[in-house]
């Protein structure tokens, strides 16, 4: 046996579940297909909304010292309802962290740093990390490499993305659905300060995201059609700036763009079963949502923090922890809140992307209304800080 | 001194022979002890890191105890204890379960002695543990002050005897006969015989004659929203698990 577990993939996902399963007390093995590459110096452009919970989890794992002193917290949320061109809406919703005892609701982490910080504790803690090594075949309890070798494990954790090869190895089957439409992510440098404020505006095209980096800068997820999404990420950062402004709005003074534009194309996909004989996926090899609630590092994070709970419970009563006695603990613990966040992610899409004038009223009324009741505003930032529903010890704070 | 001679109901024993193939197949027969397994071992293992010192946290945290699980079936708990590194003797009245229990060790990679024998045969042969494995056993036999006194000899002074069993009253009667057995059909009819249920404090006397102390006592209550059970310190209407200790 090489490994109590092996993960294939060595993403966010990937790395954290590694830290965690070695926090358990197992011996975890990554096999990651891509080559060792260099974390940047530059900043790429990318980063993610971390939720509190999912801050905690990092903490847990002794990765969020490394990455607390580049990360912005968010003090407030503010959701409105916009057009091109036109103020907000009168009736926005405003959340502050102030009104839960738990702390800032998130933080925003730029991707280089996160990855920096994970990367170290996993060289650090002496996880085996095979890099640049293919899974070309699978069974029970064992993968074929690329160059011949065969990795035998207890469990074979599939961290792999949404093309899960993992999964259909193990014939796990998906339901991909897609839509016509384009998230565009950037980030920008500003004039003015944005006093930790994440703004979330609807516009008829598709939500678009502000979200505070440290110092006068923010991370922007814009979503557009896909036809006009493509012309823009062409086209030249002047363009593409042109485009941006006038959905911005100017309360953050003039902007100018930092790292690298990326776009993604929307689509959600939900595996049949998250868990197979001797195999469990995690992250978006389960479930890929879309990018409007920035929720799917979050899903990620709590996919790791419940199944290393599953597991860690397991071998501490002597449990064989392949076993699908306990496997199937860990799917049945998150395929219900994966298969609700996909169809509330799905509804809030298809009532807020669009220019209806009834739906507009009804989504100018209910935002009003979650803002006038403080008991509910509440719920919405603790579902925001990913503190509802059975929450992993990891993002309680607890130790495993 | 054969199986016959003792305190074991021979009609009792048939029942469960029927049933022993499948004891490994967790949607199978078995499945409602698949599923109150993980709440009986965290029972189990919590009680014995307690009494022995030992860190669940740590590999083989049972290394050097020796334990002996009385109706040890197809050894859904001796596996566990083997795995936490005890000794592990996994006794049962029904002879078709050892083979199987034998089976499923080896394929797990688990050195289990696995023997066909009752707490009564081993206690005469001098046999002695540091732990008494005594799960839903005591509500099958004929004479449970003889057999829990059996069990009491098999440990060593300061041993732990964990007992577990059904509680007697309306709402037992309803949640382990007529729910388990008719109405979800988890446990084939006339697996249980609800005169033979016995109340924690009855338990208790019980186990005082027989010489041992008792030291606590927890309800297992299943959670129809989770589809689940838990520990309850409260609520031992039903099903309930007992710690013991012989003095020494």
């Amino acid at each position: 046996m090489d490994a109590d577990l092996i993960i294939v993939g060595g993403g966010l996902n990937g790395l954290t579940m590694a830290l965690a399963a070695h926090a358990a007390g197992l011996t975890p093995m990554i096999v990651d297909a891509a080559p060792p590459r260099p974390v940047g110096d530059v900043f790429d452009g990318r980063s993610y909304a971390l939720a509190l919970a999912s801050c905690r989890l990092l903490d847990g794992l002794d990765v969020w010292e490394d990455v607390v002193d580049h990360a912005q917290p968010i003090l407030e949320i503010k959701v409105s309802d916009a057009r091109d061109g036109q103020p907000p809406s009168p009736m926005f919703l405003h959340f502050d962290h102030a009104e839960i005892e738990e702390g800032p609701m998130g933080h925003l982490v730029e991707d280089r740093h996160l990855r920096a910080a994970l990367e170290t504790r996993v060289t650090g803690d002496g996880i085996t990390w095979e890099r640049g090594a293919t899974v070309t075949a699978q069974a029970p309890g064992q993968v074929t490499l690329a160059d011949g070798r065969v990795l035998t494990a207890r469990v074979v954790i599939g961290a792999d993305g949404r093309m899960s090869g993992t999964a259909s190895r193990a014939g796990i089957r998906h339901t991909r659905w897609s839509y016509d439409q384009t998230a565009l992510v950037c980030a920008l440098e500003h004039d003015l300060p944005h006093h930790g404020i994440a703004h979330q505006l609807f516009l008829p095209a598709g939500p678009l995201a502000i979200l505070p980096l440290t110092g006068n800068r923010s991370s922007i997820v814009w979503t557009e059609r896909a036809e006009v999404a493509k012309q823009l990420q062409d086209g030249p950062d002047e363009a593409y700036l042109d485009a941006l402004r006038p959905r911005f709005g100017d309360f953050l003074g003039d902007i100018r763009l930092v790292g690298a534009r990326h776009t993604y194309p929307l689509g959600l996909s939900l595996a049949h079963h998250f868990v197979a004989p001797q195999v469990a996926l995690i992250g978006d090899a389960a479930h890929g949502v879309h990018p409007i609630a920035g929720q799917g590092l979050n899903a990620g994070l709590r996919d790791i923090a419940a199944l290393a709970e599953v597991l860690a419970d397991a071998a501490r009563r002597g449990e064989d922890i392949a076993s699908p006695l306990v496997l199937t603990r860990y799917e049945r613990w998150r395929r219900f809140d994966a298969v609700s966040l996909a169809l509330a992610t799905d509804t809030f899409n298809r009532l807020f992307s669009n220019d209806n004038s009834a739906l507009r009223m009804v989504r100018d009324v209910g935002l009003g209304i979650v803002n006038r009741l403080p008991g509910l505003r509440r719920g919405f930032i603790r579902e925001a800080a990913g503190l509802t529903g059975d929450v992993p010890r990891l993002m309680r704070g607890e130790a495993l | 001194m054969t199986v016959a001679e003792t305190t074991v109901n021979p009609a009792e024993i048939a029942k469960f022979e029927a049933m022993a193939e499948e004891w490994w197949d967790p949607n199978g027969k078995f499945k409602p002890l698949h599923m109150l397994n993980p709440c009986r071992l965290d029972y189990i293992t919590t009680q014995i890191a307690a009494e022995f010192r030992r860190d669940l946290a740590t590999p083989k945290p049972f290394d050097g105890l020796r334990i002996l699980d009385i109706g040890c079936g197809g050894g859904l708990l001796c596996e566990p204890m083997a795995r936490l590194g005890a000794e592990v003797v996994g006794a049962d009245a029904a002879e078709r379960n050892i083979p199987v229990a034998r089976v499923h060790a080896a394929q797990s990679g688990l050195d289990i002695d696995y023997r066909h024998t009752t707490a009564e045969a081993m206690a005469a042969a001098g046999e002695q543990f540091d732990i008494v494995l005594n799960m839903e056993v005591v509500e099958h036999v004929a004479d449970p002050l003889a057999y829990l006194t059996a069990c009491q000899q098999l440990l060593k002074p300061g041993g732990l005897h964990l007992c577990s069993t059904i509680n007697r009253n309306p709402k037992s009667y309803v949640m382990a006969i007529v729910g388990a057995e008719y109405v979800m059909r988890w446990l084939p009819k006339g697996t249980h015989e609800w005169s033979k249920f016995i109340t924690p404090d009855e338990l208790f006397d019980l186990m005082r004659q027989a010489g041992l102390e008792p030291v606590d006592r927890k309800g297992y209550v299943f959670n129809p929203l989770g589809w689940s059970w838990s520990l309850s310190d409260r609520d031992l209407s039903v099903n309930y698990v007992t710690a013991a200790r012989k003095p020494g």
